[in-house]
C-alpha cells in the first residue's frame, strides 16, 4: 500500500518494489513487477515503454487511483491548499458539462480554499494556457488542443507537489502537440514542480525530460534509467539539430527494443 | 485559436432539403384535413360517424364556452403533472444509485426488469383497490407508469458514461457525494431527458385510459361519456385535445432540455 510520508533527502517521490496484478480470467495478470525508482524535487522524468507495459498502471498507482498489490509509494506530506498529485489524462480530459472555468476549478473543491482564492487561481491558470477568452465556453466549443490546455490548467491550479501526465498529448496532431510541449515547458520551468510524464514518443521524452525511464513489455519493469543531455531551454529546432539528438533517440530505441544493454546511468 | 469560429458558422444554415422537409411536415397534415373536410361536405363520409373538421372545431368552441372542456383538461393535466413529478423524482434518484453501485444494481435490476414490461393500465384495478377511486389513484397510476422507464434510462445514462470522467473525479479528490453531484447526475441528464420524454407519452396514454375506466372527470371520461350519449363530434374533440396536450408537453420538455443542457453540441 502507498504511504504518504516525506521521502528522505532530495527525493520528492520514491517507488519501492512496486508490483501490480489485475484479476484475469485465468488468474492474475501482472502489469508491474518490482518497479523501483525515485525522482528528485523539481525533476522532469519521462517514462517510456511499449504499449501495455504498465506505464499507465504505474501512473494510476502514483495518483492513488489503484492500490498496488505489493510495494510502496512515498510522496511528500500533504500541505494546506495544495494537492500532493494532480493528473493530466490522455484523450478525455474535461467534463463536457462544465465550462472551462468550472473544469479548471474542479480540483480546488477538495482543498477548502476561500472562493476569492479559488477564483484567482482559476483565472491565473486559464490565462497562462491562453484560454482567458474562453473561461465560460463549454468543451464542445473548443478544439482538442484547447481541451487539453484546460486539463493542464486544472492540474496547475491545484499547485501539486507532483504533476502526473498520462500521454497528455497522445491524441493531438503533430503541430498542436509541439505547441503544447513548448507551453508545458514554459509552465514547468520555474515552477519547481516534479513531473512524471508517461509517453510512447521518444521525441517527446527527449525534448521534455531531464531523465527517461525505459520500461519493458508486460509485466513492466524499469530496464533503463537515462539522463537527457540536452541543455535548456529546449526549442524544437535546437534539440532537433543537436548533433547528439540522433544518437540519443537511437539509444532510447535500442533500450526499448530490448536488445538488452544494461542502463549506464 | 484552432478553428473555433467555424463550428458556429455552420449552424443556422437552412439548406434546400431542410426547407422542403419543413414544408412537407406542414403540408401533409393540412392536406389530410382539407381532404377530410371536402369528403364530408360531398357526403362521402357519413357525418354521423366521422364529423367534418369544421364541425369538430365548432363543438370544441361550444364546449370551451360552457367551461366543460377547460375543466376536464385541467383535471387531466393536474393528474399528469403531479404523477409525473411523483414518479420521476424517485426514479432519477434510484436510477443514479443503480448506475453508480454494482451491488445496488445487482439487487434491484431483476425486480425492475420484471416489473417494467407489465402494462401499467393492468395494475390500475389494484391501485384503485389500494388508493380508492379519488385523485390519488389517478396520480398513482401516472407515477407508476413512468417510474420504471425513467429509472432505466437514468441508470443506463450513468452506465454509458466514459470511465475517464470517474477517473478524473477521483484523481482530484472527489468523494462519493461529489462523484454523484458532479459526474453521475450531470452526465446522465441527457438520457434522463430521453426517459422523461418517452415517459410523458406513456403518462398521457395511461391517464386517458384510467379516466375511461373509472372516473367522473378528465379527458378520458369526456370521451367515454360522449360515446355513451353518441356524441361522436365530442369524442373527436377529446382525441384532438389529447394530441395537442402531447405535443405541448413534448415541446415544453424540449425547451427545458435546451435550457438545462447548454453544454451539448448543437
Amino acid at each position: 500500500m502507498s504511504t504518504r510520508v516525506a521521502p528522505p533527502g532530495l527525493a520528492c517521490l520514491a517507488v519501492n518494489g512496486l508490483s501490480h496484478a489485475y484479476p484475469g480470467a485465468r488468474g492474475p495478470v501482472a502489469a508491474l513487477d518490482g518497479v523501483s525508482f525515485s525522482v528528485r524535487t523539481g525533476q522532469f522524468c519521462a517514462v517510456i515503454g511499449p504499449s501495455g507495459c504498465g506505464k499507465t498502471t504505474l501512473l494510476h498507482v502514483l495518483a492513488g487511483l489503484i492500490a498496488p498489490t505489493r510495494g510502496t509509494v512515498t510522496l511528500p506530506p500533504r500541505s494546506p491548499g495544495r494537492l500532493v498529485t494532480a493528473v493530466v489524462f490522455q484523450g478525455i480530459s474535461t467534463f463536457p458539462w462544465m465550462t472551462v472555468r468550472q473544469n479548471v476549478a474542479y480540483g480546488l473543491r477538495a482543498l477548502g480554499l476561500p472562493a476569492a482564492e479559488r477564483r484567482r487561481r482559476v483565472e491565473q491558470q486559464v490565462a497562462r494556457v491562453g484560454l482567458a477568452d474562453f473561461l465560460d465556453a463549454y468543451p464542445h466549443q473548443l478544439s482538442e488542443g484547447m481541451r487539453q490546455r484546460t486539463g493542464i490548467a486544472r492540474a496547475f491550479a491545484t499547485d501539486p507537489d507532483v504533476l502526473l501526465m498520462d500521454e497528455p498529448f497522445g491524441s493531438l496532431d503533430e503541430q498542436t502537440r509541439l505547441r503544447l510541449q513548448d507551453e508545458l515547458l514554459g509552465l514547468w520551468q520555474g515552477s519547481g514542480k516534479t513531473v512524471v510524464f508517461v509517453t510512447h514518443s521518444l521525441d517527446e521524452a527527449a525534448r521534455l525530460a531531464d531523465r527517461v525511464l525505459v520500461m519493458s513489455a508486460r509485466p513492466g519493469r524499469v530496464t533503463a534509467d537515462i539522463a537527457v543531455p540536452f541543455p535548456r531551454p529546449r526549442g524544437y529546432g535546437e534539440v532537433r539539430s543537436d548533433p547528439a539528438y540522433g544518437a540519443f533517440t537511437a539509444r532510447l530505441w535500442t533500450e526499448l527494443a530490448g536488445s538488452g544493454r544494461p542502463a549506464a546511468t | 485559436m484552432d478553428g473555433i469560429g467555424r463550428k458556429r458558422a455552420a449552424r443556422g444554415d437552412v439548406t434546400g432539403g431542410q426547407r422542403r422537409d419543413r414544408l412537407l411536415a406542414v403540408a401533409s397534415p393540412a392536406g389530410v384535413l382539407v381532404a377530410w373536410e371536402v369528403l364530408s361536405r360531398l357526403g362521402a363520409l357519413d357525418a354521423r360517424f366521422v364529423p367534418a373538421p369544421t364541425t369538430i372545431l365548432h363543438t370544441m368552441a361550444l364546449m370551451t364556452r360552457t367551461g366543460e372542456l377547460p375543466y376536464h383538461i385541467l383535471v387531466s393535466v393536474r393528474r399528469v403533472v403531479l404523477g409525473f413529478l411523483l414518479g420521476a423524482g424517485p426514479a432519477v434518484g434510484l436510477g443514479l444509485l443503480m448506475g453508480l453501485s454494482r451491488p445496488v444494481r445487482s439487487a434491484l435490476l431483476p425486480i425492475v426488469s420484471a416489473a417494467y414490461p407489465i402494462p401499467k393500465i393492468a395494475v390500475y384495478p389494484l391501485i384503485i383497490f389500494y388508493l380508492g377511486l379519488g385523485e390519488a389513484s389517478k396520480v398513482g397510476i401516472v407515477a407508476v407508469s413512468i417510474f420504471f422507464l425513467v429509472l432505466l434510462s437514468t441508470m443506463s445514462g450513468v452506465l454509458a458514461l466514459d470511465p475517464a470522467y470517474f477517473k478524473i473525479a477521483r484523481a482530484y479528490g472527489a468523494d462519493a457525494r461529489a462523484v454523484f453531484a458532479t459526474v453521475a447526475w450531470p452526465g446522465a441528464l441527457p438520457q434522463i431527458f430521453t426517459g422523461l420524454k418517452l415517459g410523458m407519452g406513456f403518462a398521457l396514454i395511461v391517464i386517458v385510459g384510467a379516466e375511461l375506466l373509472g372516473s367522473t372527470s378528465g379527458i378520458g371520461y369526456l370521451i367515454w361519456r360522449s360515446y355513451q350519449i353518441f356524441a361522436v363530434d365530442a369524442m373527436f374533440v377529446g382525441l384532438l385535445v389529447t394530441a395537442v396536450l402531447g405535443w405541448v408537453a413534448a415541446a415544453a420538455l424540449d425547451w427545458l432540455e435546451h435550457r438545462v443542457l447548454p453544454w451539448r453540441a448543437s
